[in-house]
């Protein structure tokens, strides 16, 4: 917030025909402005976005193409080597990128569908439902997500599909609690009021007065979130229930090649390959952190300057 | 009756309740498992008469509420149920009590988590305050950075890095902690090194910065202004107007780590095949072994819940406002 009252002028402000920047200016104002660590993560999710949906065409072999040399060293034909059975690295690192990323956006937008719409609903309703709701995300999270995970995945199998559900339903209860407390206070404004007495329905009410309001912490929660799901679904893959071969993906790539690594002192290009993959999860969540943390110190008030 | 003790009273009962819930949900969320336990051990040949006597004898024929609350009143008395591996043919029952199996990983796990904690807790705590009074320097800022890189490491990500320079290049500590009941302390410490250090900074940049902001948040309010404005000394300022506010945050900061801890352990136990709860769980879920499981996840849980609890309570003990009613 900067004053100038050197430069106002009532007659001025009044003459001036009000100009609204378009979207797109307003988004290159705030990019340029971006500290390093911001443009650092969009420019590596930029990356990954183009490396997920062009796999196919930049992999120089395909996702589960077997070689005869298991564990090759790496080379100009198999840039990180091959693994445990033959397969190049290279490319499932590639294909990993579609696979583990695209699962967990697909998690982060079901939780965010699930727990956002219930949370709305909680906040605007304040009864009944809110108190049934409430309680029961209140028990759902008294379990560590991971430990209910692993039980519910050794009870329904470790399919895509049941992992995607099982963490979306899980992780939905936080962003019911985040949605619900952000709304309870734009509920109570006099516009929302107002929408109710004109006869607006739940579904109106929910869409088009409360939700626009409270867009910047959602969204940066949805980033927080992703890293979140992301890094659940490569724990569970590393731990063997996640992700199941031969589906190419970054956590169980490190599990399968976990014991090269005792060969760096010989090898240090063998002792760092089951590094990679673990390096390509970490490299993801750390820049979008850097583009959430930008994002948040930009719209919130949990501003610290001082 | 003194409103704390009330609302204390309140939560306890609430945390019970919620006990009382998770383990109504792990049971029901076995109970829904596909086919049985009875199939799951005998092989796919089995007869339908064998898997019948199995059930039988398992008791898996009977109303679920009744095991439901075979269950939980075995449970009240410390009797986990038996495992079933190591039960091959009916008859031959080979199998160890859930109890022998749990309780000494348990011991193991518990070590482990302490040990991390013990050096997590104080280091992230003088962390998280000096990076809030020199915020914005230098050394704030390269906190901020190296605390926001750590968080976004995948646990495995930090352990097989630690393997690669401590194990691997510079072989200091071994990679696999080989501990048992019979290991002496020093030597145990030895052992578990490596799955400690990883923990202590899966969660320290976590407990780091939660502490940063809370003391931060806590600056910006109107007394300490008014406090800085009436002159108070910086050290004052945090001595003696901050900190007795910012107990209840930090403290509620730690415990919700520590209840973190209690996760990460699962992923760390498996790196290093330590022997604890985690790893126990694991491979329970890998074969199946649906009372290890159960017992697993609901000691998961029950700490996950005290330690939340225990922050709660703590918070509301530390609430200057609620110790001085009106």
């Amino acid at each position: 917030m900067s004053q100038e009252p050197n430069t106002y002028s009532a007659l001025g402000e009044v003459g001036a025909v009000s100009e609204k920047r378009s979207l797109w200016q307003r988004l290159m104002l705030d990019l340029r402005k971006a500290p390093m660590t911001a443009r650092f993560g969009m420019i590596v999710i930029l990356g990954y976005i183009i490396l997920a949906v062009f796999a196919p065409i930049l992999s120089p072999y395909g996702e589960a193409e077997v070689f005869p040399e298991p564990y090759a060293a790496w080379s100009a034909e198999h840039v990180f080597g091959t693994d445990q059975i033959g397969r190049d690295i290279f490319s499932r690192m590639i294909f990993g990128a579609r696979n583990t990323v695209g699962i967990a956006v697909a998690t982060t937008l079901l939780a965010f569908i699930i727990g956002g719409s219930l949370g709305l609903a909680a906040a605007i309703n304040q009864s009944w439902l809110d108190q049934f709701l409430s309680r029961a995300v209140d028990v759902l999270m008294a379990i560590p997500s991971l430990i209910f995970a692993l039980v519910l995945l050794s009870i329904f199998g470790s399919t895509v599909t049941n992992l995607i559900l099982i963490i979306a339903v899980l992780d939905s209860t936080r962003v019911f609690r985040l949605t619900r407390a952000v709304s309870l206070n734009v509920v109570v404004m006099d516009y929302v009021e107002a929408a109710r007495l004109r006869g607006e329905g739940l579904w109106w009410i929910m869409r088009r007065e409360i939700l626009p309001n409270i867009m910047p912490p959602l969204i940066a929660e949805f980033g927080l979130r992703f890293c979140f799901v992301f890094l659940t679904i490569a724990a569970l893959s590393f731990l063997g229930v996640g992700i199941q071969p031969p589906t190419a993906d970054w956590g169980s790539m490190v599990r399968e090649n976990a014991s090269l690594i005792m060969f760096a002192q010989y090898d240090i290009k063998a002792g760092l390959t089951p590094l990679l993959p673990a390096a390509a999860i970490a490299l993801l969540t750390v820049a979008i952190n850097f583009v959430v943390d930008w994002f948040l110190h930009k719209t919130s008030g949990l501003r610290d300057e001082q | 009756m003194h409103p704390i003790i009330a609302i204390i009273l309140n939560r306890l009962v609430l945390g019970i309740v919620t006990l009382f819930m998770v383990s109504l949900i792990i049971f029901i969320s076995i109970q829904m498992l596909p086919g049985d336990f009875a199939e799951a051990i005998l092989a796919r040949a089995a007869t339908e008469e064998t898997v019948a006597a199995l059930r039988k004898e398992l008791g898996l024929d009977r109303h679920p509420v009744l095991l439901y609350f075979d269950w939980i009143t075995a449970l009240m008395s410390g009797d986990l149920g038996n495992s079933y591996t190591g039960r091959g043919v009916i008859g031959a029952d080979e199998s160890r009590a859930v109890f022998d199996l749990v309780a000494p990983r348990l011991k193991n796990t518990l070590f482990l988590a302490s040990f991390a904690a013990i050096i997590a807790v104080p280091l992230s705590l003088f962390l998280g305050i000096t990076t809030a009074l020199y915020r914005n320097s230098a050394y704030d800022r390269i906190m901020n950075m190296s605390t926001l890189t750590t968080i976004s490491f995948p646990e495995f990500f930090i352990a097989y890095i630690l393997i690669l320079f401590l194990t691997s290049l510079f072989p200091i500590f071994p990679s696999l902690a080989n501990v048992d009941a019979d290991t002496e302390f020093f030597e145990r410490l030895y052992w578990s090194a490596l799955p400690a250090l990883t923990l202590t900074l899966v969660i320290l940049a976590h407990m780091m910065r939660m502490t940063r902001a809370a003391i931060i948040n806590l600056l910006a309010s109107p007394y300490i202004q008014m406090a800085r404005l009436s002159g108070a000394t910086p050290r004052e300022l945090i001595l003696k107007h901050a900190l007795p506010n910012a107990w209840a945050p930090i403290v509620t900061v730690i415990t919700l780590n520590l209840a973190n801890l209690v996760v990460g352990v699962v992923v760390v136990e498996v790196v290093f095949v330590y022997p604890g709860i985690g790893q126990l769980m694991v491979d329970a879920v890998a074969s199946r072994d649906i009372p290890v499981v159960q017992s697993c996840a609901l000691i998961f849980a029950m700490t996950y819940i005290l330690l939340n609890l225990l922050a709660d309570i703590i918070g509301i003990v530390t609430n200057p406002r609620l110790l001085h009613p009106k």
